[in-house]
C-alpha cells in the first residue's frame, strides 16, 4: 500500500471506513472533530455501511454505543476531554456489561480553565473506569492501534471496551506520512463481529444492566479484573498477528536505547516521539540513557515495567496529567510495579505539558540532568512557570 | 398472548407501574425489546440474577433511557441493512417521571428529533419515587413531598409541573399522547399507535403511587381515574399535527359528562392533605385557575 | 461469560420469588358472582389472576400481594378481601 499523508484523526477515520462499523455515534468536540466529520462523509458518499446517529450530548453518544453493541452491533464512537469526562457515568456501564466498543479519544486538557490543547488528565482521569487504554506517538500509531482495538475489545477472553488514545492537536492535527494497509487486508483481521446474547436475539431474552445486590456486584467486578487481566495477553497476541499483515511490530512497552542506560525516563503518547531525539543527542554527547514509551496503560503491564526499570540508577516517569494533592498517575503506577517486584532504582516525577503547554527536547534533557546530578526531586514541575 | 413482565418482581402492593407496562405491552403482537430507565421499575424488576422480563430489556443509567433505545434501533436499522437479522422488532423505552421530564429530557429530545422508530413510556407517578418521595418537574402545585414538604410557612410544591407532553408535541413527531390505565382500553388504543408510528412516539401515563401519593394501593385504578375525571389529567393524543380528546376526557367536553371538582382530587391523597385548611385556600384557588387554563388550552387546540 | 457480566441470562426468573408472603389480607373469590370480565386481570399488578380458556380460575396466591385493586374494580363484588389465615 503506498504511503499517504494525513492527520492523526483522519487516519482513525480511514481506519473505521476500512472496519465499517455496523453503528458510530458522533459528537463534536475539538481536537477529535475531524474523525466525525471525516467518517460522516464516507457516509454521505455510501462508502461504508455505517448507521451514523448524530447524539445531542456525549453521555448519550456512549449510551448509543452500549445500547447499538448490547444489541449486537460493533459500535464505535470518539470523544476528547469534557466529552470524556460528560461520559463518566456511561464509561462504567459500557465495561461492566462487558461490551466491546472501541472509543478514540483525543486526549485534550479538562476544564477549567477551558483549554483546548494536549494533556493526559481526560483519560487518565477515566483509568480506573474499567476501559483498555492504548497511547499512540503519532499518526501511524493512532491508525493502527484503532485496527488493533476492536480485536482486542472483541476477544472473547476479554470482552471489554477499549480508548484508543491519541495527543490531542499534536497527532491529532499533525498532517504525517503514514501507510494504510489494504481494504481487505483490515477487514481479513478484524473479522466478523460476534455478539455474546444479543438483545436483537428476541428468541432468546436476556436482561442487560439489572440491579445488582452485594451478593453478586464484588463478583461481577473481580470477573472485569480477571478480563483486564487477560487482555495482556490478549493485546501481545493482537500485537503479533497484525505485525503480521503490517510489518510493524508493537509490544505493551517499546524501550529506546536502554540496554546500558543508566538513567531512562518513560513517558506515553506523541512525547514517546520526541524522547528519542533526546536520547540520541545525549549519546552523541556520552551520556548513558535510555528511554522507554508505554503503549498500554490499562491494564497496566507491571511485570515489564519492572522488569525494565530494574537496576536503574534512576528512572524518570514523565506525567502529562496531574493528580492533585499526589501525583502523576503513571508515576504512581510505576512505583508500584517497581516496588512490588523489589526494583530499587530511585525514581522520580515530573509533570509537563499541562494545557498544551510546549516541552521540546531542550526541556526534556534537563529530566536526566536532573538525575545525574542529584538535584531531581520525588515530583518536578517541567517547564512551569514560577 | 404470552406474559412479558412477569410476577416475582418487587414492585409496592398496588403499585400502578406493573399495570401500565402490561397494558402498553397488550398492544402489539410483534417482538420487542424494552429499555428501562432507572427507578422502581427497572430496580423492582431486575435484582440479579432474577428478572421479571420475558423479552430483551436494558437497563444503562437514569439519564440514558431515550439514548440506549436509539442504540438499539440504529443497531436493529444496520444489521437489517446488512440482512443480518430479519424479525420485526418493535422498540418501547420506559421511565419514571424523574427520568423522563428532568435528568433524562435532553436525551429523549435528541432521540425524537433524530427520529428513531420508538415509543417512549413514561410511567408518571409526579415525584421520585424509588429514592423516596423528591419532587421533581412533574409534581403538581401544592403536593408534599420530602423535598418541598408542607410546613408552617410553604404548603408544599410552589411551581406548576412542566407540560411535558406538549413539549414532546413540539417536536412534531408522529405520535404523543396522554393515558391512563383506569382506561386501559383508551391506553392500548393509543400504544398501538405508538408502536405502529412510523418514527417516535411518546405517550404520558398517569402511574399512581400509594405510597408517594399516600392513599390505600386498593384505590390505585380509582385514583387513575380521578385524575382524569377532576381534568388533573386530561386524555387526549397529538397525531400528526392533530389534537383530539379522548375516554372521559372527550366527554366532558362534549357535555355529556360533569368534571368533578378539584376538591374530590384533593381530598383523596395524603400528599395535599394540608391544603384542605383555610390558610392556604389561596393554593387551592391557583391550583384550579391552572387547571382551568390548561383545560381551556386544550379545547383551543382540539378545535384548531 | 454467563454470570461474569452483569447480564441475566434465563428470562423470567423473579417468579421464584413468591411475593405472596408480603401479603397481609387475602381476595377470595365466589366464582358465583364472578361473570368473567377480566377486569381483575387487566388491573392486577403482580400477574396473579389465573385465567384459562378466557375464565377467571383463582388466584395465584404464590405472588397476590394482596393489593386488594381486584376486589374494589369487580364490577360484581366477586373478590373480598379477608385478613391472611381467617378466610
Amino acid at each position: 500500500m503506498k504511503r499517504l499523508a494525513m492527520n492523526g484523526d483522519q487516519a482513525v477515520a480511514l481506519s473505521w471506513k476500512q472496519i465499517d462499523p455496523d453503528v458510530v455515534s458522533s459528537y463534536p468536540i475539538t481536537p477529535q472533530t475531524i474523525i466525525v466529520e471525516t467518517f460522516a462523509e464516507y457516509v454521505a458518499n455510501g462508502e461504508v455501511g455505517t448507521e451514523y446517529i448524530c447524539s445531542e450530548s456525549e453521555h448519550s453518544s456512549m449510551s448509543m454505543c452500549i445500547g447499538a453493541s448490547a444489541a449486537g452491533a460493533r459500535s464505535a464512537t470518539a470523544t476528547a476531554s469534557a466529552g470524556l469526562a460528560y461520559m463518566w457515568e456511561m464509561l462504567y456501564i459500557a465495561a461492566s456489561m462487558r461490551l466491546p466498543v472501541v472509543m478514540t479519544v483525543a486526549n485534550r486538557a479538562l476544564s477549567g480553565p477551558i483549554n483546548i490543547h494536549c494533556d493526559h488528565s481526560d483519560a487518565m482521569g477515566a483509568r480506573d473506569s474499567g476501559w483498555i487504554q492504548i497511547y499512540a506517538e503519532n499518526v501511524q500509531e493512532a491508525y493502527d492501534n484503532s485496527i488493533m482495538s476492536f480485536r482486542i475489545a472483541e476477544d472473547m477472553g476479554v470482552r471489554l471496551p477499549v480508548m484508543n488514545c491519541l495527543d490531542g492537536f499534536i497527532v491529532t492535527h499533525a498532517i504525517e506520512s503514514m501507510e494504510p494497509l489494504d481494504d481487505d487486508a483490515v477487514k481479513k483481521f478484524v473479522g466478523d463481529f460476534k455478539p455474546i446474547h444479543p438483545l436483537l436475539d428476541v428468541k432468546s431474552p436476556h436482561s442487560f444492566g439489572p440491579f445488582d445486590m452485594p451478593e453478586y456486584y464484588f463478583e461481577h467486578k473481580y470477573a472485569q479484573q480477571k478480563a483486564m487481566e487477560n487482555a495482556l495477553d490478549v493485546v501481545r497476541k493482537v500485537s503479533d498477528e497484525y505485525a503480521q499483515i503490517s510489518g510493524r511490530k508493537y509490544d505493551l512497552l517499546e524501550c529506546y536505547r536502554c540496554e546500558d542506560a543508566e538513567y531512562v525516563a518513560l513517558s506515553i503518547g506523541s512525547t514517546a516521539g520526541t524522547m528519542k531525539q533526546v536520547v540520541d543527542d545525549l549519546r552523541a554527547e556520552g551520556h548513558k540513557v535510555g528511554s522507554i514509551k508505554l503503549r498500554l496503560f490499562r491494564p497496566f503491564p507491571f511485570q515489564d515495567v519492572a522488569k525494565v526499570l530494574d537496576g536503574r540508577k534512576g528512572v524518570a516517569v514523565l506525567d502529562r496529567a496531574l493528580s492533585f494533592g499526589a501525583a502523576g498517575p503513571l508515576f504512581a503506577d510505576v512505583c508500584s510495579a517497581m516496588f512490588g517486584n523489589s526494583s530499587s532504582s530511585p525514581a522520580f516525577n515530573y509533570i509537563y505539558g499541562l494545557g498544551g503547554r510546549d516541552v521540546g527536547v531542550e526541556d526534556l534533557k534537563k529530566v536526566y540532568f536532573d538525575m545525574e546530578d542529584g538535584t531531581a526531586k520525588a515530583v518536578n514541575y517541567l517547564g512551569v512557570k514560577l | 398472548m404470552p406474559v412479558r413482565l412477569t410476577e416475582g418482581h418487587r414492585l409496592c402492593a398496588g403499585c400502578a407501574e406493573p399495570i401500565v407496562a402490561k397494558q402498553v405491552l397488550l398492544a402489539t403482537d410483534k417482538p420487542v425489546v424494552v429499555a428501562n430507565a432507572t427507578g422502581c421499575f427497572e430496580v423492582s424488576t431486575s435484582g440479579f440474577p432474577q428478572s421479571a422480563w420475558e423479552v430483551p430489556w436494558i437497563h444503562t443509567a437514569f439519564a440514558t433511557t431515550a439514548a440506549t433505545i436509539s442504540g438499539v434501533e440504529s443497531a436493529y436499522v444496520s444489521l437489517k441493512r446488512k440482512g443480518k437479522i430479519s424479525e420485526d422488532i418493535r422498540f418501547v423505552a420506559f421511565g419514571g417521571d424523574g427520568a423522563t421530564y428532568d435528568i433524562g429530557l435532553q436525551a429523549l429530545s435528541g432521540a425524537i428529533e433524530r427520529g428513531h422508530r420508538f415509543m417512549y413510556v413514561c410511567l408518571n407517578n409526579e415525584a421520585y419515587m424509588n429514592t423516596g418521595i423528591q419532587r421533581s418537574g412533574a409534581t403538581q402545585r401544592g403536593a408534599s413531598t420530602t423535598t418541598c414538604p408542607s410546613g408552617t410557612c410553604i404548603p408544599g410544591k410552589k411551581e406548576i409541573p412542566k407540560d411535558l407532553t406538549k413539549i414532546i408535541a413540539a417536536h412534531k413527531l408522529p405520535y404523543a399522547a396522554q393515558a391512563s390505565p383506569h382506561n386501559w382500553k383508551d391506553l392500548i388504543a393509543k400504544a398501538a399507535k405508538g408502536f405502529e408510528a412510523n418514527g417516535p412516539s411518546f405517550l404520558n401515563i398517569i402511574t399512581p403511587c400509594p405510597r408517594g401519593w399516600r392513599y390505600d394501593g386498593a384505590n390505585t385504578i380509582e385514583m387513575a381515574k380521578l385524575a382524569v375525571e377532576t381534568g388533573m389529567w386530561p386524555l387526549y393524543e397529538y397525531e400528526n399535527g392533530k389534537w383530539t380528546l379522548t375516554g372521559e376526557t372527550k366527554r366532558i367536553a362534549e357535555g355529556k359528562m360533569e368534571r368533578r371538582p378539584l376538591a374530590d382530587w384533593l381530598k383523596a391523597q395524603g400528599r395535599f392533605k394540608h391544603l384542605l385548611a383555610p390558610e392556604w385556600k389561596d393554593v387551592v384557588d391557583d391550583i384550579q385557575n391552572n387547571l382551568d387554563a390548561s383545560w381551556d388550552e386544550l379545547l383551543r387546540l382540539t378545535k384548531l | 461469560m454467563s454470570t461474569a457480566e452483569d447480564v441475566i441470562v434465563e428470562p423470567g426468573t423473579a417468579r421464584k420469588y413468591h411475593t405472596g408472603s408480603w401479603r397481609s389480607k387475602k381476595p377470595v373469590v365466589d366464582k358465583e358472582k364472578c361473570i368473567n370480565c377480566l377486569f381483575c386481570w387487566m388491573f392486577c399488578p403482580d400477574n396473579s389472576i389465573i385465567v384459562e380458556g378466557g375464565e377467571m380460575k383463582g388466584i395465584k396466591y404464590t405472588h397476590c400481594k394482596g393489593c386488594g385493586i381486584c376486589s374494589r374494580q369487580c364490577p360484581k363484588d366477586a373478590i373480598t378481601m379477608v385478613e391472611e389465615g381467617e378466610e
